[in-house]
């Protein structure tokens, strides 16, 4: 597609770019993305994401709150799609800057949570992928497999999408009686549409044919700009914090990172991306399992004083959220307040790449690029 | 047709002035019954109920709510539009696929024109629909409407030459483009229909018809020029109530359209499968009709089943896929009817 500008150049035709703003409402940015693209023709030259359209002032509104739990609810708001995975990233912070011993069963707990809500929103990420490229049913499939998980998520502690059950020093809830077998009944269900979303669309000529070999971002500048998460993975990086830099108790667990293989075309292709995250919910299925079998009985809450106030110090906590890292770099000035909650966004880092690996490519793999770096705009601007 | 009528009101105008309505009233009540049939497809295939609710009984009337919910929608039209060919785009797309309803025939009576030309003249006639899809994405200034038009402009066109290619090879074997002629000579049992005979080079040809004519029709898994994720809407972003109802009404006549020709070539038209059984003038429109429905509901199968092919893909099937193919039946056909 290179080829085709430079013989435009070379035969002094001179073609009018194009410049289109993509967004902020367009239903392939995902949210409030706004991207202005300059086109060729069908190609694309040029990309440049603007965001800012979601800003809440996150970081701010965290040093506003009277105590250290009333900033929960914020870090939902982050990645909305994922919320669980990012109140943990908080927490974990706060507990070691506490020095809190978590009881086992809470890290039983909040693993299986975790994971659950990593197959959430990967069949989100999965399921609009399809959109974009056209494919409407294996969408309906999934989203219909996704309102098991939020019916466990309502009846363990009350919310659907927001859900603040993670707290400091443990969870706001034990879990409801039929959890597990309500847990294990899903996980037999969803590896069942694992293989009909496969059949369907992973595996799909058509869909092969708009994924393969487009966006390919390789595996040295994915680590250049940082990327993270099913990005990074998708360019053959074997790299998860889950296991490279354990937290709660992932060590505990059977089961292997995925990486992309170029299977159906170069390495780091939108189909990597793509196919690392309906691996890695089959992997999140087994972790679930293996969860399930070895949760012990006892008590969510680990004593913690009714004033959380840590000493005077800083804390970098960074977890394996389904998009990528997420880093929580919390300030504590010894008061019953944060001084400083700044957050390390992967949607933000990952987005960054999209100049990097769009040029050139015609205006309907943009959609294609853009779907395969998954971002939740609610992450992005904070 | 025309005699019967003329009998009947004594005057020739007024007889083909009814003949010219009549697919109208075929098309409405179709359309409204297509787009609900898509919906309870689509929701069937995706494990949804789809409408249940307007109408009682599975949702029969939601299209009709929405026709009248678009009938009282303000017309808006941008500012900075080219009014008049804002205006007349919708009917022109609409006056392509109507026009094509003229020369299909949907009994052994009942054909609007029975031209002897009668293929010709609807691949040539329903090309009409490209100028108006091309008057839309411009008059809308808007560079998403343009790009949608550009694109299925280019689509058209190209998908237009492995259609008349496919339809051409069954021509060959005919020898005549009168409709109604192909299908009379298509009576009898099922196996004497063209498609199974010549066999496969016919059967190919049926199928290069049949996918040409889905990107005719932009279906997906061409649907490039109205590509949601892509272009939002297309040419029709712009076209709000009555106007955008106007596409979506020639939408679904050209999908029938479409569909009425292959089972007028291909699969014997108003006959019935059966030889003479419950075959007949009243049977004829059953048997023509079933057979349009028959493909539609292959079309929406397919279309929430696919993902979407890009534009260059899109090209490539047709150029170096469909194209080549065509002429081999051709050739194939040729070379069977002279040895």
């Amino acid at each position: 597609m290179g080829e085709i500008i430079a013989n435009n150049k070379n035969t002094n035709l001179r073609t009018e770019e194009m410049v289109v703003q993509m967004g902020p409402q367009h239903p392939s940015t995902h949210g409030v993305l706004r991207l202005e693209v300059t086109l060729d023709g069908e190609i694309v030259t040029d990309v440049k994401p603007h965001i800012g359209y979601l800003h809440r002032c996150f970081e701010k509104q965290c040093e506003a709150m009277s105590n250290y739990q009333q900033v929960i609810p914020y870090l939902d708001r982050l990645d909305y799609i994922a919320a669980i995975s990012m109140e943990w990233s908080y927490v974990l912070a706060v507990e070691k800057l506490l020095k809190i011993q978590l009881p086992e069963r809470v890290e039983y707990i909040r693993v299986i949570m975790a994971e659950l809500q990593r197959i959430a929103s990967h069949i989100i990420a999965i399921g609009t992928y399809g959109l974009d490229m056209g494919a409407f049913t294996p969408f309906l499939f999934l989203m219909r497999d996704r309102e098991m998980i939020l019916d466990i998520f309502e009846r363990t502690c009350g919310a659907r999408l927001l859900y603040n059950y993670f707290w400091i020093g443990g969870l706001s809830h034990d879990v409801p009686l039929d959890f597990i077998d309500r847990t294990r009944q899903f996980c037999n269900k969803f590896k069942k549409t694992i293989v009909e979303v496969n059949n369907l669309l992973s595996y799909n000529e058509i869909f092969i044919k708009r994924t393969a070999n487009v966006g390919v971002l390789p595996a040295d500048v994915a680590i250049n700009f940082a990327t993270s998460g099913p990005v990074l993975r998708g360019s053959g990086v074997n790299w998860d914090l889950r296991r490279d830099d354990p937290y709660s108790i992932y060590d505990k667990f059977n089961w292997e990172v995925q990486v992309g293989k170029g299977e159906r075309g170069i390495l780091g292709d939108c189909w990597d991306r793509y196919m690392v995250r309906c691996r890695e919910m089959e992997q999140s299925v087994k972790i679930i399992e293996q969860a399930l079998n070895q949760i012990p009985e006892g008590d969510v809450k680990s004593a913690i004083p009714k004033r959380i106030r840590p000493n005077v110090g800083k804390m970098y906590v960074r977890t394996e959220a389904p998009r990528g890292e997420l880093g929580i770099y919390l300030l504590s000035d010894g008061s019953t307040s944060p001084y400083r909650v700044k957050a390390r966004s992967s949607c933000f880092v990952n987005l960054s790449v999209l100049p990097e690996i769009s040029k050139g490519a015609m205006f309907a793999d943009l959609v294609a690029i853009i779907g395969s770096i998954d971002i939740v705009l609610g992450e992005i601007d904070r | 047709m025309d005699k019967f009528l003329t009998d009947i009101l004594g005057s020739e105008i007024g007889s083909y002035i009814i003949i010219a309505i009549l697919p109208l009233v075929f098309i409405v009540p179709y359309a409204l019954f297509a787009v609900w049939l898509e919906r309870k497809v689509s929701a069937k295939m995706q494990d949804r109920l789809g409408p249940m609710y307007t109408g009682g009984w599975h949702g029969w009337a939601q299209t009709i709510a929405d026709i009248i919910k678009l009938l009282q929608k303000e017309d808006i039209v941008p500012t900075v539009a080219d009014k008049k060919l804002h205006l007349l785009a919708p009917f022109i797309v609409f006056v392509g696929s109507y026009a094509a309803f003229a020369a299909i025939p949907f009994s052994i009576e009942y054909i609007g024109s029975n031209l002897n030309l009668g293929l010709f003249y609807i691949i040539a006639v329903s090309s009409l629909v490209v100028v108006g899809l091309l008057m839309a994405g411009w008059a809308s200034n808007n560079k998403w409407s343009l790009l949608g038009a550009m694109r299925s402009v280019a689509q058209i066109v190209s998908y237009e030459i492995p259609t008349a290619l496919s339809l051409l090879a069954v021509i060959m074997i005919a020898g005549t483009m009168n409709l109604q002629e192909i299908n009379q000579m298509q009576t009898g049992w099922f196996w004497n229909w063209f498609i199974f005979q010549k066999f496969p080079f016919v059967f190919l040809a049926f199928i290069i018809y049949f996918v040409a004519s889905l990107a005719e029709v932009n279906r997906t898994p061409f649907d490039i020029p109205e590509a949601e994720s892509e272009l939002v809407a297309g040419y029709h972003t712009e076209y709000t109530g009555m106007k955008f109802a106007m596409f979506f009404l020639a939408e679904y006549a050209n999908m029938f359209a479409v569909s009425a020709i292959a089972s007028a070539v291909f699969l014997g038209g108003w006959n019935s499968p059966f030889g003479d059984f419950m075959s007949g003038q009243f049977w004829g429109v059953f048997w023509f009709v079933a057979k349009g429905i028959f493909f539609i509901f292959i079309q929406m199968w397919l279309r929430w089943t696919l993902p979407r092919l890009r534009v260059d893909q899109l090209m490539y099937v047709s150029w170096k896929v469909l194209t080549p193919w065509a002429f081999v039946c051709i050739f194939g056909i040729g070379l069977w009817l002279v040895l």
